[in-house]
């Protein structure tokens, strides 16, 4: 768990980031969005100490971050950012150690590490582990980046708009491989970023900032369905808002009994996928199955367009 | 590629030859000489005045690496940020301090020999790499040197780890232009009586020996070139094996 309590940043005269509450529960992802400028990274950054708070405390899991020696505590949390920070002049499984050998792990502990991180991003081990970073592409770095960050197995991870430079489908891929790690590590993770179907897609609890200010703190559905003021409805998008709400909800939560034809859909989906098939194959509703294929009814059209409304 | 690599050999195999067995070139200086004046330089042998010649470069280029490096890392460190301009202006006036005015003011306080030219020498060497290491290490990208810290590696392990291997091939360009730049200037150390080819050369000058003078600088100028070569050849090698390590 991170607790930000009444955190503050001043360059000179103005707050950069101004005073901040804010809690991460344990397992969870927060994603944090605003405009840019608005203290973003500035917030990140003071969760490791790459940028010392000028008021207030960071708790992580109950202890005050200030009082462990700052390369100490770094080694504890991971930090991937944009554009990856990998040494050139090493290879992807020397990056992938570098925490680990710092903390002095085992030889072979270190190897199995490495090998297990590239299986879970889809990098081959015995292709990918002896290749140097200009070798690989823009995905490929970004992937080993947050391998790396997650190669000494932290309790929280702190990313910096790490898929901001990917194309959509190999960002689509990477966000999906983050949320299946996270999930099995149960990482704690921070993520700044600027895209709004990202923040939706991978946060469990979504932080507005404007001006240094957190403007509102909720999941996804709160911010669709009751944004706080005018900035947070026009940050979350005003045009396609019952997209976006039909995004963040898995089709599961709307599943009714009854028969219907056509291939099903898994539960996870998203009510936004669910409509989509809808439309596409002309049907009044469609089956839903659970992972292992095994039927749990049906989604109707109607179903899928009163949740997209509000209320 | 092979061409060059055999011309070079040509060209090691030539400078071999000549300070082994000088009076074999003979005929080929006689044409230049008057009055029948000697056409090969015999005070001394070249083979040792060869040696001596760059083992006071090697000694000077040495001490003005570890100064010069040294001094950027410092400079380049939050803690030393203060002392760039200074430590710039000082650099820059070794540099343009010229080299025979440096001899003329250090023999009286070390006097004659070899002292003085190594003093001159490593003055003048400093420049290059002390700018090459600033370069070097400002390149690094921020995006590495933020990560670098974010996973929590000291200020040393840093430096150490991540900086200096990629500030390296830049630092190892000023000191192989400091290294070939200081072959030439030893030349003016036999001024004040340091062992060397500078003493070919005076030699030729004040007796009027074109023959002389045509020797002492081609010895200079093809050791400088071969040094230089090799120099690059083996930052060339040791970067690729850095690069196929894996
Ligand atoms: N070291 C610094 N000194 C002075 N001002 C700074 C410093 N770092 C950041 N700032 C200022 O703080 C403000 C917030 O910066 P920050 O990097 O946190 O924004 P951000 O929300 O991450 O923006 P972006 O989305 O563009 O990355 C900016 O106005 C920036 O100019
Ligand atoms: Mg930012």
């Amino acid at each position: 768990m991170i607790e930000l309590d009444h955190v503050t940043k001043r360059y000179g005269d103005a707050a950069v980031v101004d005073d901040v509450s804010l809690t991460v529960e344990r397992g969870t992802i927060m994603v944090i969005v605003g405009t840019s400028g608005s203290g973003k990274s500035t917030l990140l950054r003071m969760i490791n100490r790459l940028v010392a708070p000028t008021k207030g405390r960071i708790l992580i899991d109950g202890r005050d971050t200030a009082g462990l020696p700052e390369h100490d505590l770094r080694r504890g949390i991971g930090y991937a950012i944009q554009g990856h920070g990998l040494f050139p002049h090493r290879t992807v499984a020397e990056n992938i150690a570098t925490v680990p050998r710092l903390l002095k792990w085992e030889k072979d502990r270190v190897d199995e590490r490495i090998d297990a991180l590239l299986a879970a991003f889809a990098l081959e081990p015995g292709l990918f582990r002896d290749k140097y970073p200009h070798q690989l592409s823009g995905g490929e770095q970004q992937r080993v980046g947050v391998a790396r960050a997650l190669a000494a197995d932290p309790a929280v991870l702190l990313m910096d708009e790490p898929f901001g430079a990917l194309d959509p489908i190999i960002r689509d891929k990477a966000q999906e491989d983050l949320l299946a790690v996270q999930r099995r590590l149960g990482t704690t993770v921070v993520l700044v970023t600027h895209d709004m179907d990202e923040a939706f897609r991978l946060g469990h609890r979504v932080a507005v900032m404007a001006d240094g200010r957190v403007r509102q703190v909720g999941t996804p559905a709160d911010l669709l369905t009751r944004p706080a003021d005018a900035f947070v409805s026009r940050l979350t998008g005003t045009n396609d808002r019952a997209l976006k709400l039909l995004s963040v909800r898995p089709v599961g939560s709307v599943v009714s009994p009854g028969p219907a034809d056509g291939p099903p859909l898994p539960e996870t989906a998203s009510l936004r996928d669910a409509l989509s098939a809808l439309l596409w194959s002309g049907a009044r509703a469609l089956p839903v199955a659970d992972a292992s294929g095994r039927p749990l009814g049906r989604v109707t059209l109607d179903a899928v367009l009163a949740s997209g409304r509000v209320g | 590629m092979r061409v060059a690599t055999a011309l070079r050999l040509a060209l090691v195999a030539l400078l071999a030859a000549f300070l082994a067995a000088p009076d074999w070139f003979e005929p080929v200086f006689a044409p230049l000489t008057e009055n029948g004046a000697p056409a090969i330089y015999r005070q001394a042998s070249l083979l040792q005045l060869t040696i001596a010649h760059l083992g006071t470069v090697a000694v000077a280029s040495l001490a003005a690496t570890v100064v010069a490096v040294g001094l950027g890392i410092f400079v380049s460190r939050p803690a030393g940020a203060d002392f760039l301009p200074l430590s710039r202006a000082i650099v820059n006036v070794g540099q343009t301090f010229p080299p025979v005015a440096v001899l003329a003011l250090a023999v009286p306080a070390v006097g004659f020999g070899t002292a003085p030219t190594l003093i001159a020498l490593f003055l003048y060497g400093l420049l290059p790499i002390f700018e090459n290491t600033l370069a070097g290490l400002r390149q690094v990208p921020a995006a590495v040197l933020d990560s670098a810290r974010g996973m929590g590696l000291t200020g040393r392990q840093r430096l150490v780890e991540v900086e200096l291997p990629l500030a390296l091939p830049v630092i190892l360009a000023g000191v192989r232009y400091s290294v070939v730049v200081s072959i030439g200037t030893a030349t003016i150390g036999s001024t004040v009586a340091a062992r060397g080819l500078g003493e070919v050369i005076i030699a030729g000058l004040t007796s009027g020996n074109t023959a002389f003078v045509l020797q002492g600088g081609l010895v200079v100028g093809v050791t400088a070139v071969l040094i230089h070569d090799g120099l690059l050849a083996a930052e060339r090698r040791a970067m690729a094996a850095r690069a196929s390590k894996a």
